[in-house]
């Protein structure tokens, strides 16, 4: 280098996402896949510290997750908006044991969709989530998902919240047809 | 000759009847009361609710504590309801994870009503197929006995599917306050 200027690294937010869970030490990884996931499995699936655990329906995460702290684990869920509408009566495990918990959340049905089947769950996506008493914090910038992400785990491990991160649709990028 | 199903309370003592270390969740209902009738204890998380969580919840503590053995007790009902965990579990394959189905071929807790089990679905056929490399059907207390030995060999993933009859012994019920099964159970892990 012959320049003097500062090198800036610059990462994505899907590195920071990952950062952020490999920071907060994070063991299991569930997930329903979503396009807007897919570098964060991917990441997974590479790194011999962190289990990726496919599902075949998002309320299995829930239970997972919890079942997973009980062994002193820390866990994530990853799903897209569509999920959440399968995982209404596990989130009452949560809610009934004081769970910390953690779920990260792409949005559909919002900003450029093209596919008006993901509209319905998606405009409930936030209410449904809040009415079974889960924080949620929505992220529209990229870089504000590592800074929400590593926050919402310390929150979730050191005294039990539960908390939701939506990454919006904008954010993520609409799908291409 | 008809042989006579097993009672539910007597297997489950059988099986857990010299758990050691083992970790135990059971499903809601009657398996968390036939777990609570064979003896309190803070290795026990019984579930009152979130049906179709119990095999998952047993695949997240299985793969956080791999050197213990897990066992999972629910029934039937409860585990057609998350039969894809079934699935999801094979994928991971946890050697220290056993799922142990109570199975009377009914909706014990809501008015007996057949489940799908009683009209000839096979339990055991579908944890085969979803690659569990032990699954059997248990029918007496012979195959309890060498099935209680094999939970604590930690080669599974093992699927048991136990035929029991359809009678419900008085309930036997553990504390309804989630925190405090959770927190004992993180306590004992711990000491």
């Amino acid at each position: 280098m012959t320049d003097n200027k500062q090198h800036q690294i610059i990462t994505s937010w899907e590195e920071d996402l990952f950062n952020a869970l490999k920071q907060a030490e994070v063991k299991q990884l569930p997930y329903v896949p979503d396009a807007g996931h897919s570098k964060v499995i991917n990441m997974a699936h590479r790194d011999p510290d962190i289990r990726p655990v496919v599902l075949t329906t998002e309320e299995e995460g829930v239970a997972l997750c919890c079942g997973a702290w009980l062994g002193g684990e820390k866990s994530v869920l990853l799903m897209q908006s569509s999920g959440v509408g399968n995982c209404i009566n596990m989130l009452s495990l949560i809610s009934n044991c004081n769970f910390p918990f953690v779920t990260i959340i792409t949005m559909r049905g919002e900003f450029g969709e093209f596919n008006s089947w993901q509209v319905p769950m998606s405009s409930a996506t936030q209410g449904s989530l809040e009415l079974m008493g889960l924080n949620v914090q929505r992220v529209d910038e990229g870089d504000d998902v590592g800074s929400t992400v590593a926050a919402a785990l310390y929150s979730a491990y050191s005294s039990d919240q539960r908390i939701a991160i939506l990454l919006s649709q904008k954010l993520i990028g609409s799908k291409k047809w | 000759m008809t042989v006579e199903k097993l009672n539910r309370r007597e297997v489950v003592k059988k099986l857990i009847s010299n758990r050691n270390n083992l970790l135990i969740i059971s499903g809601l209902g009657s398996p968390t009361y036939d777990l609570h009738d064979a003896g309190d204890h803070n290795q026990n998380f019984y579930l009152w609710g979130a049906m179709g969580g119990a095999a998952m919840m047993g695949l997240g503590l299985a793969l956080s504590q791999p050197k213990k053995s897990v066992l999972v007790v629910t029934g039937d009902g409860e585990q057609l309801m998350g039969v894809g965990a079934l699935a999801t579990i094979s994928v991971q394959m946890p050697k220290n994870l056993t799922i142990a189905v109570l199975d009377n071929e009914h909706f014990g807790e809501t008015g007996m009503q057949k489940s799908h089990t009683g009209y000839g679905i096979d339990l055991v056929g579908i944890a085969h197929s979803a690659g569990f490399p032990i699954s059997r059907e248990l029918t007496n207390m012979s195959e309890i006995e060498v099935a209680r030995n094999d939970i604590l060999l930690n080669n599974g993933p093992m699927f048991l599917n136990i035929k029991i009859n359809s009678q419900s012994p008085d309930r036997s019920l553990p504390t309804l306050d989630g925190v405090e099964l959770k927190n004992r159970f993180r306590v004992s892990l711990k000491s």
